[in-house]
């Protein structure tokens, strides 16, 4: 228990130590040392939590201050760590899945000349992240909250000789940067209202009606502008697509499972606030239910396998956000916590089928694999199975703690825009997975002489997360298996109070149960009888709706009206400003100032003849006009 | 007893000859003479004026100032022979390298 400040430690020290004597460690001591050290903060996120259930609520959270950071004038800020219920879940997800997905690159990353730096960088992802997730006030948080931003970026621009992935890198920071700017915002605020960053002393200053509505509203709005920023919701999710330019373990790891969460965690660690609030929630889960059927329809058409799996977190956490916003946040955190297995297990299979086919994207020049790949393949279906929400893996449980969340507080709308994207989901899942591992092999001749399975090394984190992919829902069992079958829950009940909300007869939730059960088989049958048993269908329907599939095909033409709306009147203008202001006016200033001097030297040069007499009369005169000032 | 001031005036007569001539020769050899002409007329004030006070401190000063112009007489005429071995005269208007 009193060692959980001790967890994002062993990765920090790691990766301090790959990157000053990274070059001289052998390639195996640079392994098991990032394994092993993130495999060290699990085992302290562990034992931590089970330090925790025995600690009593009123005691919640229990904070760690080492020292303190920052003082100036009545302006405060400790370094302080704090662990509840909710920071030690995430530390838990953060550490285990890091350290499966570590395990997985030590055979994914094998033969890449950069193996060192890619382990530091991964090192010290994980500990900004365990940072963030354990920070006791808001601006250790916006530390840990930036630093999983620069290994983001770093990450992503992994293999920078590339310029489509050093651009991927440029664009998620500059779009991060956006909201970044409300969560800053959102910390002065804070400051303003409360007088400390400190997450007791907003909980209680909440609590305790000294921030007035309006005034929640607002900071909570900042807040989520910051939220849309890293976890990737509208308007600011035209960077996730674009990062799957970096290593596939990274996708998995940072834009899948964690970083592009801490978003959801946030609004979750804020929850009193948003809940005050009202409106801030209404837009939250607004956002969030657009946010994913936007992507889910994104990810119809898309034909790069990272891509459409890109699609797919952003509408997942769109979901995550459709529970903060109805006010049910432990159904968020669900999701997020199950997200987590069965995303990344997602991607680390496709990393697996990209490995087996020399780097192949293009689900076109897939098909067939199921036979070549046997263990990818039952993994890559239990990925597939649970995020489409078939009853008994984990991700039917949180989705469906969402959408009956959703139903039971009236918001009736976000509810069916919730059960429209599980079709989606269903849908290009599966698609993914009959072009991928089912009908004719389209492979490259060439590519196929290398097929092979992945070593152990990769497929063994596979079949793990696969195992929690398909278990870990059973933590958060539905209403209709019992008032307290909801561990998660009860587990978070200190951090986030139970809905106040009136609770559904059994039968409506039952209702609830098969509709999204129905809608999830009825995505997987669609892309059946599309993909499998008449493969002409696509064709067909794209013929007949050739202005939609264009539309979805090119992605709402977003990037393109952002390039044109934001990007090139900004460049234009700072074009115009560089060649107007910087190069006529400070440039001006600078080459006068210098023009100046010389020709102030020029003219007094005149006055330096080079003869001594003229020296010794000026001597003299000085020493007469300096003797008659004394005498007279 | 000549009076003090008799050897003030004969240390201004000095001065103002050194100067006078300092500005007037156009050889750096006579000039540098000026320039030891104007130290001893220096040199006259400070023991008359110390043999007036009745201090000995102004005649202390007089043996630094001898001691300097030896040291300055050894330099400056070393400068002013190099200078002719270069240039084969000593006049001061021909020395402009410093000129801006």
């Amino acid at each position: 228990m009193e060692i959980f400040w001790l967890i994002p430690l062993f990765p920090g020290a790691s990766a301090l130590v790959l990157a000053v004597l990274g070059k001289w460690l052998p390639k195996k001591a640079v392994s098991w040392l990032a394994c092993l050290s993130v495999f060290a903060a699990f085992l302290a996120s562990a034992v931590s939590f089970f330090g925790l259930l025995r600690v009593p609520a009123e005691s919640l959270p229990v904070v760690k201050t080492l020292f303190p950071w920052i003082q100036a004038g009545s302006f405060r800020s400790d370094l302080a760590l704090q662990l509840d219920p909710l920071s030690s879940l995430m530390t838990l997800v953060v550490s285990g899945v890091g350290f499966l997905i570590h395990v997985y690159s030590v055979g994914y990353m094998a033969h890449d000349k950069g193996y060192r730096r890619y382990f530091t960088y991964l090192n010290l992802f994980t500990f900004a992240m365990l940072i963030l997730v354990l920070g006791a006030n808001l601006v250790l948080m916006f530390v840990g909250w930036e630093g999983v931003g620069l290994c983001s970026y770093l990450l992503i621009g992994f293999w920078f000789e590339k310029p489509s992935a050093a651009n991927a890198g440029k664009k998620a920071f500059i779009v991060n940067r956006i909201g970044d700017a409300g969560f800053l915002l959102g910390i002065f605020f804070i400051f303003l209202t409360v007088g400390s960053g400190d997450f007791r002393a907003i909980n209680s200053a909440v609590g305790g009606g000294v921030v007035t509505q309006g005034m929640a509203t607002l900071i909570a709005l900042l807040f989520f502008v910051g939220a849309t920023g890293k976890s990737a919701q509208i308007p600011l999710y035209v960077w996730l697509p674009d990062a799957m330019e970096g290593p596939t373990p990274v996708s998995a790891l940072i834009h899948a499972a964690t970083m592009v969460t801490a978003g959801v965690y946030m609004v979750c660690r804020l929850n009193l606030l948003f809940t005050l609030s009202g409106a801030a929630g209404q837009v939250v889960a607004l956002v969030g239910a657009v946010t994913a059927v936007f992507a889910a329809t994104m990810a119809l058409t898309q034909n790069d396998i990272k891509r459409v799996l890109a699609y797919s977190t952003i509408s997942q956490i769109g979901y995550m956000f459709i529970g903060c916003g109805v006010g049910a946040y432990a159904a968020g955190m669900f999701h997020l916590y199950t997200h987590a297995f069965f995303k990344s297990l997602l991607f680390l299979s496709a990393g697996s089928v990209m490995h087996a086919l020399s780097g192949e994207l293009d689900m076109r020049k897939m098909g067939g694999l199921r036979k070549y790949l046997p263990l990818t393949y039952p993994a890559f279906l239990v990925g597939a199975i649970a995020i489409a929400g078939v009853p008994f893996l984990s991700g039917f449980f949180s989705k469906d703690a969402i959408l009956t969340q959703a139903f039971a507080q009236g918001q009736y709308f976000i509810w069916a825009l919730g059960l429209m994207c599980a079709v989606l989901t269903a849908f290009y899942m599966f698609r993914l997975i009959f072009l991928t591992f089912f009908g004719p092999e389209r492979i490259d001749p060439q590519v196929k002489e290398h097929l092979h399975e992945s070593p152990r090394v990769m497929t063994v984190p596979l079949v793990v997360l696969a195992f929690f992919s398909v278990v870990a829902g059973y933590v958060g069992l539905p209403v209709v298996f019992g008032e307290r079958a909801n561990l998660l829950t009860r587990f978070l009940e200190p951090v986030i109070r139970p809905e106040a909300e009136g609770h559904l007869s059994i039968n409506t939730e039952w209702m609830l149960i098969l509709a999204s059960v129905a809608v999830a088989l009825c995505g997987i049958y669609i892309a059946y009888v599309f993909y499998l048993r008449s493969p002409r269908t696509p064709h067909r329907l794209v013929g007949r709706f050739p202005a939609v599939y264009r539309l979805l095909y090119n992605k709402y033409y977003v990037d393109e009206t952002y390039n044109a709306v934001f990007v090139k009147p900004l460049v234009g203008g700072s074009r115009a400003v560089y060649d107007h202001f910087d190069l006529r006016v400070i440039d001006g200033a600078v080459d006068g100032t210098a023009a100046a001097a010389g020709f102030a030297g020029k003219a007094l040069s005149v006055l330096q003849s080079g003869l001594v007499k003229d020296y010794a009369l000026a001597f003299l005169l000085g020493v007469a006009v300096f003797l008659g000032y004394l005498l007279f | 007893m000549i009076p003090l001031g008799y050897f003030i005036g004969l240390s201004v007569l000095l001065f103002v000859l050194g100067v006078a001539a300092f500005f007037i020769k156009r050889d750096l050899m006579t000039m540098f003479m000026a320039v030891e002409v104007m130290l001893n007329a220096a040199n006259l004030a400070f023991v008359a004026l110390a043999k007036s006070a009745g201090s000995p401190a102004g005649q202390v000063i007089v043996f630094f100032v001898i001691t300097v112009a030896a040291a300055e007489a050894a330099v400056g005429l070393a400068i002013i022979l190099l200078v002719f071995r270069q240039k084969k005269s000593i006049k001061a208007e021909e020395m402009r390298l410093m000129k801006g």
